[in-house]
């Protein structure tokens, strides 16, 4: 008991001060990665809490692929037009005087929401379970995602889609990176075979237990980034027709299996009896692909842009 | 005589435990206090190996199924890995790119 308190004391604690770390530490890079450290500590603690889809979707996303994208960016940044944050003086005090009302009012608004969620089981969780059966899969998160609330999971797509669509607008692209040294290229050569293996692991795992497309599409875009910094892999950009394929592929195959539905007469992306199973596995593959190259073409940018 | 090796594995099992706690600690102090990158690359390098590899077989003296085996295995010999790729890269930056530190 005491023990568990501790570990938990701890954690809260810690994650607390790299927050505060994140916000006021000098420089960038130190903010940067602080930030990771937090995702990931912020990992253990769901984990901790019981939710492992959270814990694995926050440490691929948001401290591994959001940490690169940050990274990328600051790496896309002249020394000269980094301004630093200086923290000085009282009006930085005041200007943050209604962010802390606004926090602490949001705080407790989360805090009326998440306090009765152990007393009651909630009636939408019961239908959830109720209905599990039906879903084809038996993993209630990845029923809700990909079968009761499958919208979500759509329109979540097609904003992945959108952000890619507006980063494209700016073409960035990555300076070359420095020739890769025999010991990372090694490593990485012997690290791709893992990532594609676990990437098909948790694609595959998600009907039945934690896991799912964004877990699996981030870890493979990581795999995809590191070969693509080493240059094992050759340049991919927009102008190739596969990754154009694989990028819309993910919600082009969503929305037919939503429009297909419609037309059966069972009602958008309601599957019809016997298909969920089958259905949600190949949603998920081609969500996985697409979510995997829009990733890594966020992170390494095109490498030859056509420009007009 | 299984209530005895139970005992003496329980007893191996914690002094690594603790064992490799220490190196970790002593890993993380010497990233704080040692004066440059190299020394604190020492330090970490040698916290990761030691305090991990002695972590491990802690562990694995305490699991009850060959799969929870399997995963220690892969996860010491992945963080092995990369700690290694990772130390040679930042220590090869480091060195590239600062001026160079003075031989004796």
């Amino acid at each position: 008991m005491i023990h568990e308190w501790l570990l938990d004391g701890s954690l809260a604690l810690l994650i607390l001060t790299l927050a505060v770390a994140v916000l006021y530490v000098r420089s960038l890079y130190a903010s940067i990665v602080l930030f990771i450290a937090f995702g990931l500590l912020l990992a253990l603690i769901w984990a901790r809490l019981g939710a492992p889809d959270l814990a694995l979707a926050e440490a691929a996303i948001g401290a591994g692929l959001t940490g690169t994208l940050l990274l990328a960016a600051l790496g896309r940044t002249p020394v000269s037009q980094r301004a630093e944050p200086a923290f000085s003086g009282a009006r930085q005090y005041v200007r943050s005087g209604p962010a802390v009302v606004l926090s602490l009012l949001i705080f407790w608004i989360l805090l009326q929401a998440v306090l009765p969620l152990p007393e009651q089981s909630s009636a939408v969780v019961r239908a959830a379970e109720q209905h599990l059966d039906a879903a084809g899969v038996a993993h209630p998160v990845t029923a809700v995602l990909l079968n009761f609330r499958a919208w979500d999971t759509l329109l979540e797509l097609l904003v992945l889609l959108l952000a890619f669509m507006a980063v494209r607008q700016l073409l960035p692209s990555l300076p070359r990176a420095p020739e890769a040294w025999p010991l990372l290229l090694g490593w990485s050569c012997l690290l791709a075979p893992l990532i594609i293996l676990i990437g098909g692991y948790l694609l595959w795992r998600g009907s039945s237990d934690p896991g799912g497309a964004f877990q699996a599409g981030a870890l493979l875009a990581a795999g995809a980034i590191l070969l693509r910094l080493t240059d094992l892999l050759p340049a991919m950009g927009w102008h190739h027709a596969w990754v154009r394929l694989l990028v819309l592929g993910g919600c082009a195959f969503f929305l037919l299996v939503g429009l297909f539905t419609h037309w059966l007469g069972a009602g958008f992306l309601a599957y019809p009896e016997g298909w969920a199973g089958p259905l949600i596995i190949l949603i998920e593959v081609a969500a996985t692909l697409s979510i995997a190259i829009t990733l890594t073409l966020l992170v390494i940018g095109e490498t030859r842009e056509v420009r007009g | 005589m299984t209530a005895w090796l139970d005992l003496v594995l329980t007893l191996l099992s914690w002094s690594l435990l603790l064992c490799g706690a220490f190196f970790f600690i002593a890993g993380t102090v010497g990233l704080l206090r040692f004066p440059d990158i190299y020394c604190r690359l020492h330090a970490v390098t040698k916290a990761d190996t030691l305090g991990l590899g002695l972590l491990l077989p802690g562990l694995a003296l305490q699991a009850d199924s060959p799969d929870r085996l399997g995963t220690l295995l892969l996860v010491w010999l992945l963080v092995m890995g990369s700690g290694a790729t990772a130390c040679q890269m930042l220590a090869r930056y480091a060195r590239e790119t600062e001026a160079p530190v003075d031989d004796p």
